[in-house]
């Protein structure tokens, strides 16, 4: 379970959360839909533990947390199967062949990220975060840039996660594709929709 | 090699004009002093010591400039007592620390403590600059995929600060080159590139200047070569 109390959070003078509540579950798909720049991603930052809320209490029940970034953030030197096998421990990194190939990147695991086309990158992130395993997974925005086969091809590998799921967005139509809960968001401030 | 046919008809043109030895030798006689001087082992030794000795100021500087950059980067608290100490050395002038340093140490010692305290504020100021500009969301990444310090360092930072590191140690060997020589004309170390550049000078042979300075050019333009090579083989190894 993921528990935010009264969470305020403020860019500088940008008040993003203001006494912001919200549980999200411990299992299946959650989508979190919202129109860009309400705050959600701000939302997974402090699930993830990457910045502290200015007040308020956020309980998080996963030790290991998954995050795959709204932007792609390869590491430029590394190839795309070497970018997986980075998250992985010695005696796994067979697996991030396996997912790449899965995912349909079997013919680009030597290729370099600035050869990668937007799509391709993407989905490399989604394969790391995959790959790296954990608890919880969060997905910040995963279908950007990509075609509407591949994101069906993609949703199908998100639904077969045994793990809890938050997935950020800002379609309708992404979060047809996911099916799971949908918790609607507005702001900023970041607040619920009635 | 156009280049340098032009620049040697040039310098002929000119030593026939001037047509005194002691002002400008033509190439010919300097060539030939070139010559007499390999012929000697006296030649190779300075040429070997000088080397060794600038070499080693200028790893010295590496290894103290890359210790204080990734101090001064990570703690608040030692780029506030060293950053301005380099930046005063660096703003310094190199005769003043050449004269100093003849006073604090060995003469034999002072051309690799010139060489180091010319390294030291180039590889510092650049690799600070870089550590401290390492993409922040690629850390963020670093973090929550559990890196750990090591891997974070190895496929992180190492990878990000490659490039202006390897174009600061190339603009440094040079350096160190020109003011180890230049402090070895000042202390005058026994078997030194310097110590005969300044005795060519005070017995007016104006030929063997010439040839001594030629073999300063041709040793820096080898260390510069070789070390860029070095470096771009080095970048194009996998991390």
């Amino acid at each position: 379970m993921v528990r935010l109390k009264d969470v305020t959070f403020s860019f500088g003078d940008r008040l993003v959360l203001d006494s912001f509540s919200i549980e999200l579950p411990n299992e299946g798909i959650t989508c979190l839909l919202g129109p860009s720049g309400c705050g959600k991603t701000t939302l997974f930052r402090l699930i993830a533990g990457l910045i502290r809320p200015q007040l308020g209490e956020i309980s998080v029940d996963f030790n290991k947390i998954s995050f795959m970034f709204q932007e792609d953030r390869l590491l430029p030197w590394l190839s795309a199967l070497e970018n997986v096998r980075a998250v992985l421990p010695a005696d796994e990194r067979d697996k991030a062949g396996l997912i790449l190939s899965e995912l349909g990147l079997g013919n680009e695991l030597n290729t370099m990220p600035p050869e990668l086309s937007a799509g391709m990158k993407r989905r490399v992130a989604l394969a790391r975060a995959l790959a790296f395993g954990g608890d919880l997974l969060l997905l910040d925005e995963p279908f950007t840039g990509l075609e509407p086969e591949l994101m069906e091809r993609l949703a199908s590998h998100i639904k077969k996660q045994s793990r809890p799921v938050y997935v950020i967005t800002h379609s309708e139509k992404e979060v047809e594709l996911l099916g799971g809960r949908t918790v609607r968001l507005k702001g900023p401030p970041l607040k619920l929709e009635n | 090699m156009l280049a340098a046919i032009f620049w040697l008809a040039l310098w002929s043109a000119a030593a026939l004009y001037v047509s005194q030895e002691l002002i400008l030798p033509s190439p010919i006689s300097v060539f030939r002093t070139l010559l007499y001087l390999c012929g000697r082992p006296e030649f190779w030794k300075a040429a070997a010591l000088s080397l060794l000795r600038i070499f080693g100021g200028f790893a010295a500087g590496t290894v103290l400039g890359t210790l204080l950059a990734v101090l001064t980067a990570r703690f608040d608290l030692m780029d506030t007592l060293f950053s301005p100490l380099i930046r005063i050395v660096r703003t310094t002038p190199v005769a003043s620390f050449i004269i100093l340093a003849l006073l604090w140490m060995g003469h034999a010692l002072v051309p690799a403590f010139m060489a180091m305290l010319m390294v030291t504020p180039i590889v510092w100021e650049s690799l600070r600059a870089a550590i401290l500009a390492v993409d922040p969301e690629l850390l963020e990444m670093a973090f929550i995929y559990r890196f750990g310090a090591v891997k974070t360092i190895k496929l992180v930072y190492i990878p990000s600060v490659l490039s202006p590191y390897a174009a600061s140690l190339a603009t440094a060997v040079g350096l160190a080159w020109k003011s180890g020589i230049a402090a070895e004309v000042l202390c005058l170390p026994r078997l030194a590139i310097g110590t005969n550049l300044y005795y060519s000078k005070i017995y007016l042979e104006t030929p063997s200047l010439f040839a001594w300075t030629i073999v300063v050019i041709v040793l820096s333009f080898m260390l510069e070569g070789l070390f860029s090579r070095l470096l771009r083989k080095r970048r194009k190894k996998r991390w």
